[in-house]
């Protein structure tokens, strides 16, 4: 890097000003991750509503996005309309080359705009134009007509909008990238919603300049040859690209650990129409990446309709990988991977998060059969495995249609309390993602900072550890926070785990001019492990206080049945441990 | 003679390697736009990906249309730039059938392929290859053959 600063661009919306910045601390902070947490303590209003006009909406990238392969992530920051708290959002596509190609490391967001707008950022003065025009649009819709909006820079610009649900603010409206990725989860559309912001245009039109001298330069292009060689030679790497993630169904089904129809069951011989198998052979029309990364992992299923009584058919290019399947499929307890797609597409549409939509709507069903809630709230007969309900039932959500949608649309937790079924209410900080592998993982997601199967990746613990060893348990997921942080910090796709051990991000960092070593990444690291967690709990996270719904203790999988005593034990173990870093992070 | 051909573009999953590989190694820059291939959509990512890549024309309309004669005609097809003599003008650009000449307004001065190939191995889907040609413009015989 040329120097030690931060680069950052602000546009407050009402006021239409802007003004670009350096922030000191890039040793202490890396970029992604922990760049997002320093602003986040900078702008953020603690005392007020999340989604008030005041609060920040952060877009953040790391020290080697554009320069080293797979490091294709955009790290969101804000206060969460979902739990009230401070969260991150992750997402791939073209933001990160976008930003990073715009000379930033971030893009702070305040303020609302006076009408619905889009917001144009590149390396010359950012706009803020009207865009009226597309409001109530949906995602597909509104990415045609964004795509004329001047600056107009194809191919070499990243388009970020959302859909109905988040203008409507629905908490868990997602922000759409670049058509096939998201900031899907706890609810980032809800917050460009509270801003009238429909659309951020990000053109990448500038450069970063090689190192000066020779020899930097050499280990640089050497550095940039070794990793891409991992990265295209690796099979942990180059997986993603074959069957995707799609290809973890067949197997977390035959361990009895993929959540089906509200987690009442955990494997189903339906399982053969979902599989990433079928999908591949049947539906994969291609793949696609992420600027800047070969292995090419979005997997994109042609989806074909007939719309007419004759032979008229239309066709839809829908993005698919495990979670949605899991989540609008296995959940609902859908076994058509056609049906699969077409709520999948429903869900991008409207722009929801894909997850916590499966999710809510499976919960919902089973409410619906327990009698806790009627026909007349949910207005279309929910059942698993019936399609046309599902589809209508996420337009009803994302429009908030009633008291029950509404209800609902703050989440599935928020609607049991005031409805009943918190018990099967497959909520562990949001809505499950699709492992029921055990104790470790229900801990690791409602404890977890970002509430995701990604924080620690513990459902990998609980498929290698047969044993109950709470201190174990603990030290791998704090281990696995950690290095996620340094690695989230870079924005590299934690898909390139196996190419970025610690050595070599030291490498690349080194190697563009940053003085740094593993030991001072470990240390960098730690630092934004418990400066997230501070932040955390002062916008409110109580970890002692979470409750694991009683579905998760009737869980039966390949551990056998959960342990509530060790699931107590390990609960109560890594809450202690948030907030000794919470703690430490204040000193 | 080769020439850089983008052959396989249908197999093109749009992650942009041969844009930062000739960006990194050809302009010692790390962009995706200050490269001699350009990868874009047409209509958004549904519309799969198209390369903008100078074709090797013999003659070349873009050197025929330099005013300062910055732009030389190579044997075989495609061009040299002299950027001693370019002033920057855009001329050549705008004379490109194929839109594969990028300005650049920070170096003020033409970016494009210069055919050396160096792309190719980036290139995970080998989407590119480089093609024998005879004197003229004719792609002809592939490379190997």
């Amino acid at each position: 890097m040329e120097n030690n600063l931060f680069k950052i661009l602000r546009v407050d919306l009402q006021s239409g000003d802007w003004e670009r910045f350096e922030l000191p601390g890039r040793e202490k902070w890396l970029g992604g991750s922990g760049l997002s947490a320093l602003l986040f303590e900078r702008f953020a209003h603690f005392e007020k509503d999340p989604l008030h006009a005041d609060q920040p909406l952060i877009f953040a990238v790391g020290p080697l996005t554009g320069s080293y392969p797979m490091m294709s992530k955009t790290v969101c920051g804000f206060f969460s309309p979902y739990h009230g708290q401070y969260a991150e959002s992750h997402a791939g596509g073209r933001s990160a080359l976008g930003l990073r190609f715009a000379g930033l490391d971030a893009l702070v967001l305040t303020g609302r705009a006076s009408s619905l707008s889009a917001l144009t950022v590149g390396s010359r003065a950012p706009q803020i134009v009207d865009a009226h025009y597309l409001a109530g649009m949906d995602i597909f819709a509104a990415g045609k007509l964004l795509r004329k909006i001047k600056p107009v820079t194809p191919g070499h610009r990243s388009i970020l909008r959302i859909g109905p649900a988040g203008e409507k603010q629905c908490s868990f409206a997602c922000i759409n990238v670049d058509t096939y990725r998201h900031f899907g989860r706890l609810g980032a559309g809800a917050v460009m919603g509270s801003k009238s912001l429909k659309a951020i245009i990000v053109s990448g039109d500038s450069h970063i300049d090689l190192p000066k001298d020779k020899d930097s330069r050499r280990e640089y292009i050497r550095a940039y040859d070794d990793i891409h060689s991992t990265v295209t030679q690796t099979d942990a790497v180059t997986k993603y690209h074959d069957l995707g993630t799609a290809e973890n169904l067949i197997p977390l089904n035959e361990l009895g650990a993929l959540p089906w129809r509200n987690l009442k069951q955990t494997r189903d011989p339906g399982i053969e129409g979902i599989s990433g198998e079928k999908m591949a052979d049947e539906l994969l029309l291609r793949q696609t990446a992420c600027a800047g990364c070969p292995v090419g992992c979005i997997h994109i299923g042609l989806l074909r309709q007939r719309f007419g009584p004759e032979h008229e058919f239309l066709y839809r290019q829908v993005a698919y990988d495990y979670e949605p399947i899991f989540a609008i499929g296995s959940m609902l307890g859908i076994t058509g991977a056609g049906d699969v797609l077409t709520l999948i597409e429903d869900v991008e549409r409207v722009g929801l998060d894909v997850i916590s939509t499966g999710v809510a709507l499976a919960w919902a069903t089973e409410a619906l059969e327990k009698g806790i809630v009627s026909v007349e709230e949910t207005e279309v007969k929910l059942g698993f495995n019936r399609l046309d309900p599902y589809r209508e039932a996420i337009s009803l959500l994302a429009e908030k249609a009633n008291r029950f949608y509404s209800l609902l649309s703050r989440g599935t937790m928020a609607a049991a309390h005031e409805l009943g079924g918190e018990d099967f209410a497959c909520v562990l900080g949001q809505e499950m993602a699709g492992y029921a592998t055990g104790e470790a993982y229900y801990v690791s997601q409602a404890l977890g900072f970002r509430h995701s199967h990604l924080d620690s990746g513990a459902y990998g613990f609980d498929q290698t550890e047969k044993g109950q060893d709470v201190e174990k348990a603990v030290d791998f997921m704090l281990e696995q926070e950690n290095y996620r942080n340094i690695l989230c910090s870079m924005c590299g796709c934690l898909f390139g785990r196996k190419a970025y051990s610690l050595q070599n991000i030291a490498r690349a960092c080194r190697a563009l001019g940053m003085d740094t070593d593993e030991q001072s990444l470990r240390r960098a690291g730690k630092r934004i492990q418990a400066k997230r967690w501070e932040l955390k709990l002062k916008s409110g996270f109580s970890p002692a206080d979470i409750s694991i719904p009683k579905r998760y203790l009737e869980v039966e999988n390949f551990r056998g049945k959960t342990d509530p005593d060790y699931l107590g034990r390990l609960k109560k173990a890594y809450a202690l441990e948030i907030e000794r870093m919470a703690g430490e992070s204040k000193d | 003679m080769k020439i850089l051909r983008a052959t396989g573009m249908e197999r093109c999953i749009g992650c942009y390697s041969c844009s930062l590989a000739c960006a990194r190694l050809v302009h010692k820059s790390i962009s995706w736009k200050r490269a001699g291939i350009h990868i874009r959509s047409s209509g958004g990512l549904s519309t799969g990906f198209e390369a903008r890549v100078c074709l090797a024309c013999n003659p070349a309309p873009c050197a025929r249309a330099c005013p300062e004669g910055a732009l030389k005609q190579k044997k075989g097809g495609g061009v040299v730039l002299r950027p001693e003599k370019c002033t920057g003008c855009g001329d050549c650009a705008r004379a490109c059938p194929v839109d594969a000449i990028y300005m650049d307004p920070e170096l003020n001065q033409p970016v494009f392929c210069i055919h050396c190939g160096r792309c190719v191995e980036f290139c995970p889907h080998n989407c590119l290859e480089m093609v024998k040609i005879a004197d003229g413009n004719d792609p002809g015989e592939k490379d190997g053959k």
